[in-house]
């Protein structure tokens, strides 16, 4: 600081914050570590194994969870601009259905489209893609520019995908795919998926216009505004990529399951929200980030893989899940009032 | 315009003809009409070259308005903008930027979230090859920026974090980074204390010598003597004049800018009594208002006068346990009160037309009945827990035929009334909890002039019937008119309270503007 000559104002100093500390996602993450722990320990006294030691165990963990979070990433953007997106569930059946009849292999009884089989991998997942952000854009577009609020639209949305998942096939499930298609749904395949993704977005968000302006008209729409950003057209953008990752997200469920039906990510909307929010995402807009977004899913794969190792009643993980989220949300809104008292 | 000794509009053929090669920016019969009331009527303004032109005039004079259409946030109904001779459409504040009008806005514009250099630089930020914002070399940028501002601000830091006076500095450094030709600052010293206000003079100085036009919107009548070149005078939404610098006076300024036609009549036949019905002592809400100190008699009317943002609506709401206070003494009736709720001050008598019909008063799709009995039915009108229907629904008919509201019925929702009838019920509300003391925020704001004096004379009517009244209002016509005393609000403060006899316009904005 010293290159400034004159000092008409106090400079604000900023907090003298250490290495560690400027990781903002440092607290969630001791929650995460706290719920690993946990779930290590109480399996040492009552299973009389290791939670964390064994591999397979957490891939699987976090593979369960791989597709929510795909959804939570584009669904933590729309967030970030002060929106929500309820739909990303349904896009995902919507997209699955639509992604497997174009997967279906040569010789399959009740093939779909007895002309369109045995189509290279790309065709299907190219399609699966195009959709969901095909669907985003609608959602943009009512948004933006009906000024439909983001609540209503999405929900318009949600319920409509999950029909058209449902009358596609008159609610028959689609299957027969082929092998190229599924391999992107082996072994750890979407964990990959998942981890690329998350990383394109974190820096997309924190070294790109489009990040900058996401934050910005989160925080001030009506100065992003004034400060000559096309607000509805970034809107339209950020709903169309939290589509477009739903429609991924749907190629991934329906690969892993080598299978569609129209049930598939039935509330994962709401996981994902679940998701950001526990990962410091304010409901408000302006903040959060990609890397608490991942950690929340993370989070939400742990309880469930843990409870399931320590062979606890499904409908007590459902509770927890929800004291969670709710903590979570509780500290966000102390937090940001002790932001707005400073 | 009575005889104020040479005003030169400008215009008029011979001085535009002089000027044209520094003219800068031109906007002839700009119109532009809000529901309800129109902003601006046929107004025209100039900027020339290297010059600060100032805009005065009194709240909801159409200044604000006119500036925000010249930085592309509004758009007029008619009229023409012309830029260095060429005629521009400024549909978004993009255009604007991009045709080299930036703006300085009144209300703190920035993204508190992100960092100072972030704000500053939005949709400009710098690129690296690989088309990544370069956060060094923005960083850079905005120890440049400041450096030559002498603004000593970290550009890390979010603009959340900062004081109001630094926000301030990083909104006009943003502006300034524009490079435009044209820089409009609406009221940019009004959260600056007078070191970073005369901080400011010398940037603006600088940006002159750099051919920069700045206009220049600002209650500070100093502020306005001192730094501007020429002053045009808005009242009403109507272009009153253009001056030069130095030859109009300060009272000629302020009489151009609040004379008007006194067409209502105020009735006026309430006596305050000695009886003091509401004393504050030092009334303090940190970082709002500091220490308010004022006495209200049983049956005065006391104005409360200043401008938007000087504080008053935050004293009103802290007396209606809105907004507690952190410090000082409310006594109602002699008896020591601490209002920590709407729901306490109701019952120790007080209520509170609010300023905000439509966000906060009425409940737009409730009927009139439902919005009118709203506040009494916490302390009255139940038989043993449940409500007594038919004595409520006389109240309510008794006292829309006392406050004659038009509506065609009890039932009719409260959002199909006119402005004027909906303040009728708000008022009747407050009425039916027969308070002690009675608030009434910009009571007669957008309402027609006939249901206006009707109001008049229900407040005047309400007073002689013992009920202590505030009047805030930012009509000074109708504050100087209802009022037995005038209290000056004045940047969280009270500037001084005046007797009827002392309260003239002229007097109260000389407080104001002191």
């Amino acid at each position: 600081m010293n290159n400034v000559q004159s000092s008409v104002m106090p400079r604000q100093q900023p907090a003298s914050v250490s290495g560690w500390r400027r990781i903002e996602e440092i607290n969630i993450f001791m929650v995460l570590v706290g719920i690993a722990l946990l779930c290590e320990a109480l399996g040492w006294i009552f299973i009389g194994q290791s939670f964390l030691g064994n591999p397979q165990r957490l891939t699987i963990a976090i593979l369960q969870v791989s597709v929510i979070g795909i959804i939570a990433i584009g669904v933590t953007q729309v967030i970030i601009t002060g929106g929500i997106d309820l739909s990303s569930g349904s896009l995902v059946a919507m997209t699955a259905m639509v992604v497997a009849s174009l997967a279906q292999s040569e010789g399959w009884v009740r093939a779909l489209y007895p002309s369109l089989m045995e189509l290279p991998a790309y065709v299907p997942i190219i399609v699966g893609i195009l959709l969901g952000l095909a669907a985003g854009c609608v959602n943009g577009l009512l948004i933006a520019y009906a000024k439909i609020p983001p609540f209503i639209a999405t929900l318009g949305m949600m319920v409509s995908a999950r029909g058209v998942a449902k009358w596609y096939t008159r609610g028959q499930p689609v299957s027969g795919l082929t092998d190229e298609f599924t391999a992107i749904g082996s072994s750890a395949w979407p964990v990959a998926i998942f981890i690329v993704i998350a990383i394109i977005f974190h820096f997309a968000m924190k070294y790109t216009r489009y990040g900058k302006f996401t934050y910005a008209i989160g925080a001030n729409s009506q100065a992003a505004r004034v400060s000559g950003i096309n607000v509805e057209r970034h809107i339209v953008k950020v709903y169309a990529i939290a589509g477009m990752l739903a429609g991924i997200a749907g190629v991934v469920a329906c690969a892993r399951a080598q299978t569609a039906q129209s049930g598939m990510g039935y509330m994962y909307e709401l996981d994902a929200i679940a998701a950001a929010v526990i990962g410091g995402t304010s409901l408000v807009g302006g903040v959060g980030r990609i890397a608490g977004t991942v950690i929340g899913v993370i989070i939400l794969g742990l309880i469930s893989s843990g409870f399931t190792f320590l062979r606890i009643d499904a409908y007590y993980q459902e509770i927890v899940k929800g004291i969670i989220i709710v903590v979570a949300v509780g500290s966000d809104v102390y937090r940001s009032r002790k932001r707005l008292k400073k | 315009m009575h005889s104020i000794p040479g005003p030169c509009p400008i215009g008029s053929e011979a001085l535009h003809s002089q000027m044209q090669d520094g003219e800068l920016l031109r906007a002839s019969g700009i119109s532009k009409e809000f529901p309800a009331v129109r902003a601006l009527d046929d107004v025209r303004f100039e900027l020339r070259r290297g010059t600060v032109h100032a805009l005065m005039g009194e709240n909801g004079a159409g200044k604000s308005t006119l500036m925000k259409i010249l930085a592309g946030v509004i758009q007029p109904d008619q009229g023409a903008i012309y830029l260095k001779g060429q005629r521009v459409s400024l549909n978004t504040p993009l255009e604007a930027l991009s045709h080299g009008i930036a703006m300085i806005h009144q209300e703190l514009n920035l993204m508190p979230s992100m960092t100072v250099a972030e704000n500053v630089w939005i949709r400009r930020e710098p690129l690296n090859r690989f088309g990544l914002v370069d956060h060094a070399r923005m960083r850079r940028m905005t120890l440049a920026l400041f450096d030559r501002l002498k603004i000593d601000v970290d550009p890390d830091v979010r603009t959340g974090g900062l004081s109001v006076a630094s926000r301030q500095m990083v909104e006009i450094a943003k502006a300034i980074s524009y490079e435009s030709d044209v820089l409009i600052m609406d009221e940019p010293t009004s959260a600056l204390t007078e070191k970073e206000a005369n901080h400011l003079f010398e940037i603006i100085a600088d940006l002159k010598k750099g051919g920069v036009g700045i206009v220049y919107i600002s209650h500070k009548m100093d502020e306005i003597l001192k730094i501007s070149d020429e002053i045009s005078i808005f009242r009403d939404g109507r272009y009153i004049g253009t001056y030069q610098n130095g030859e109009i006076t300060r009272d000629e300024i302020v009489f151009l800018m609040v004379d008007r036609e006194l067409s209502q009549m105020f009735p006026k036949d309430n006596v305050p009594s000695a009886e003091i019905a509401l004393s504050v002592r030092g009334l303090t809400l940190e970082g709002v208002f500091n220490d308010v100190t004022f006495d209200l008699r049983v049956g005065e009317i006391l104005g409360f006068a200043g401008l938007v943002g000087a504080g008053r609506s935050n004293i009103a709401e802290t007396l209606f346990g809105v907004t507690p206070a952190t410090s000082g003494d409310i006594r109602i009736c002699d008896e020591k009160v601490d209002i920590r709720s709407p729901g306490q001050a109701i019952r120790k008598g007080v209520g509170y037309l609010t300023e905000d019909r439509g966000l906060n008063g009425s409940m737009q799709v409730l009927s009139v009945q439902e919005n009118m009995q709203v506040a009494v039915l916490q302390n009255g009108f139940t038989k043993v827990g449940f409500l007594s229907g038919a004595a409520l629904r006389e109240a309510c008919s008794d006292m829309c035929g006392l406050l004659k509201v038009k509506a065609a019925s009890l039932e009719t929702p409260v959002g199909t009334l006119s402005g004027g009838n909906q303040q009728k019920v708000l008022l009747g509300r407050w009425l039916l909890t027969q308070p002690k003391i009675l608030i009434l925020d910009e009571p007669t704001k957008g309402i027609d002039v006939g249901a206006k004096a009707e109001i008049h004379a229900l407040i005047s009517r309400m007073a002689s019937d013992g009920a202590a009244i505030i009047l805030i209002s930012s009509e000074m016509p109708e504050v100087l008119g209802m009022s037995d005393r005038v209290v000056v609000v004045q940047g969280g403060r009270i500037a001084g309270i005046l007797d009827r006899e002392e309260a003239t316009q002229v007097s109260i904005m000389e407080m104001i503007a002191r």
